[in-house]
């Protein structure tokens, strides 16, 4: 088969995914959840168009993801105020325009160096922009942020996208159309130049390309894709607060594209659905999840920097030909030792989350996997050390075997 | 007719120090052109104020007839001037291909479009599908450049260098680190890339430097001392003293 039909196929296949999704979950709760994963994912991919393709490491990209929300929602109000005839779904150009005037103003100053420049300049830029949300009130609408209603608008097509399920088709359609414009733009002249300036500058120069202007452009079309989902954010929320504009915002864009993987296109999209289906999930059950995405983080960072899409890549080749089962014995085995480490981990923060935080109120009992434990008892401490680090040290052991399961699926790979 | 290249009294200090100290030097349309010279001489300095790395102190470098002191890297190649690396200066993590293309896109046009997919550019692709046939990489089109071997690399690194069609091609010691064969390979390479265009090349190797070129000049201590037909430098009693005396050695 050949390159492009797969890719054509692949993006049938995504297009037919975001189509069924509110069918077989169809859950209110799923359905709010399936809308801001596809913000999200726009958002990571508009952000690995800077840090997987380019090479920027930006600290700032929530500044075009707030700007694009803040301009839509005010376009919203202002069209619905007026009566103007624009339908909803043609909002996101808002966004999109403002994250593309956005991106050319602040990286006009932040392009012209790459590396520890760059990412100082966006942070610099993110605290600017985050701090003048707190000052300027008419625009930002301070702590409340400005609220808007997308049924006001005029209807498209009969639909006034009143009921959620509504929004997650607008938010569909619209997000098939940036990752298929942003995969296009990987496979153009400048694409392959945004690759080229991020594996070596100097040389790209030497090819006849300004690199800062390789690197303007990118982070303008970045901004651009990244006001298209700030737009899509403010349309699913009705609501814009400086939130969206923060360091926050702007860590977790890196965090869902690390995670998820910046060596490959698809990485992002797997990061954005995972870590928003985590973040939704996972405050429900508990109160130190932001410590569970900075364990994700730097775990991700230290064992499996290719993120989950490099880690799924390596064993592609291993499909063929079954060679992926001889790995599941020993795969088997070291999911012992890993679930004792998770375990062993989650008890860890738990405890500590749980006589830091809340044992001063609410007195050291606290439930962990629906086990009384008490926080303050030395005997759990032990059990959950003991699982923790027996599961490492058990991990250390195996891990031999695992590489050799490896060494040897691949070696039969190359005879085959 | 112009000079393909023409340095007149350059200079360029590194703080105090002067390591480029008047240098004048024409190279004429269409010839191979080496310069040789002791460690140090500021050789590779030299290519790098021609290439527009780094900025010269002053003096004027004029590429055929056209003023290009003072240009970014970038322009003076879209001027014709084309450089390779002593260093080894690829895209590691890209294809064979995708370097040769890298280096041919300008070239052609394609500047930064986003309008048109790369691989339906058939100019720039069998053009790029010629010079991996010249450099004789076509076998490891699809191999990320940064798991070739040494040589491999240093031939990509010319194909690079001449993918875009530049007229004048720099070459900063183009065979260092090779063993005799892949020498010989890399001066049967370099003869074939440099038909119809001018080559300056700096290069150690004595015996590649008086099989290529038609001119040599000896950079010593920032200056050039001696320009000539290799006949002529070999006979050159302070080149012979400055250079060619510790050689023989």
């Amino acid at each position: 088969m050949s390159q492009s039909l797969r890719t054509f196929l692949g993006f049938v296949l995504f297009a037919a995914a975001l189509a069924v999704a509110p069918l077989v979950f169809s859950s209110g709760l799923a359905i709010t959840m399936m809308s801001l994963m596809g913000v999200m994912v726009i958002f990571a991919l508009s952000y690995n168009m800077l840090l997987g393709q380019t090479g920027l490491l930006s600290f700032g990209h929530a500044v075009y993801y707030g700007l694009g929300g803040f301009c839509a929602a005010h376009a919203m109000n202002y069209i619905a105020r007026n009566k103007f005839g624009v339908p909803l779904p043609a909002i996101p150009l808002v966004g999109a325009a403002a994250g593309l005037f956005f991106g050319a103003i602040f990286g006009v100053v932040s392009t012209r160096r790459a590396g520890t420049v760059f990412s100082m300049i966006s942070l610099g830029i993110g605290e600017l922009v985050a701090a003048l949300a707190g000052i300027q009130r008419s625009f930002f609408g301070g702590e409340d942020g400005i609220a808007t209603n997308r049924v006001k608008l005029a209807p498209f097509f009969g639909y006034k996208f009143g009921p959620q399920v509504q929004v997650y088709y607008l938010i569909a359609a619209w997000c098939l159309i940036c990752v298929v414009l942003m995969y296009a733009l990987t496979r153009t002249p400048f694409g392959r130049m945004c690759n080229a300036v991020r594996d070596n500058p100097e040389r790209a120069e030497f090819v006849g390309y300004s690199t800062q202007r390789v690197r303007f452009q990118a982070f303008m079309l970045s901004a651009m894709f990244a006001g298209v989902a700030g737009a899509l954010a403010a349309i699913n929320f009705e609501l814009m607060n400086s939130q969206a504009i923060g360091a926050g915002t702007s860590g977790q864009v890196l965090l869902m594209t690390f995670v998820g993987g910046i060596g490959h296109f698809f990485g992002p999209i797997i990061g954005a659905v995972l870590i928003t289906f985590l973040q939704i999930s996972l405050s429900d059950i508990t109160k130190a999840w932001m410590l569970y995405f900075g364990l994700l983080f730097i775990l991700v960072v230290m064992f499996a920097p290719g993120g989950i899409a490099g880690w799924l890549s390596l064993h592609t080749p291993l499909l063929r030909g079954g060679r992926i089962l001889n790995l599941a014995p020993s795969y088997a085995l070291a999911a012992i030792p890993l679930a004792a480490v998770v375990v062993g981990g989650i008890a860890l923060v738990e405890m500590a989350h749980h006589m830091l935080v809340e044992a001063a109120s609410d007195g050291s009992k606290m439930h962990l996997f629906k086990i009384a434990i008490d926080g303050a008892s030395p005997v759990a401490w032990i059990v959950a050390l003991a699982l923790f680090f027996g599961g490492a040290f058990g991990l250390k052991l195996v891990w031999p075997r695992i590489d050799d399961a490896w060494g040897e699926a691949q070696a039969t790979g190359e005879k085959a | 007719m112009s000079a393909a290249l023409s340095l007149k009294d350059v200079r360029k200090n590194f703080g105090p120090t002067a390591i480029i100290r008047g240098l004048d030097l024409e190279i004429r349309q269409g010839e191979r052109h080496a310069i040789i010279g002791p460690n140090g001489a500021g050789k590779s300095t030299m290519f790098h104020l021609i290439s527009g790395r780094i900025g010269v102190t002053s003096g004027s470098i004029e590429l055929k007839g056209h003023e290009i002191t003072g240009l970014a890297p970038y322009e003076i190649n879209r001027r014709g001037l084309s450089r390779s690396f002593q260093v080894t200066n690829i895209f590691p993590k890209l294809t064979v291909f995708e370097n040769i293309r890298c280096g041919v896109l300008w070239s052609l046009g394609y500047k930064y479009s986003i309008w048109r997919f790369v691989d339906r550019l058939r100019d720039a692709n069998s053009r790029a599908e010629e010079v991996l046939d010249l450099i004789g990489l076509s076998a490891r089109r699809e191999t990320p450049a940064g798991i070739l071997t040494y040589a491999e690399q240093r031939a990509l690194e010319i194909g690079i260098t001449i993918a875009g069609g530049a007229d004048v091609i720099m070459l900063d010691e183009p065979t260092a680190g090779m063993s005799n064969t892949e020498t010989e390979q890399a001066v049967a390479l370099i003869a074939k890339v440099s038909e119809g265009r001018t080559l300056v090349m700096v290069e150690h190797d004595m015996s590649v430097v008086f099989g290529l070129a038609d001119r040599i000049s000896v950079l010593v201590y920032g200056q050039i001392i001696a320009t000539g037909a290799p006949a002529e430098i070999r006979a050159n009693k302070a080149v012979r003293e400055a250079y060619l005396g510790e050689e023989a050695h």
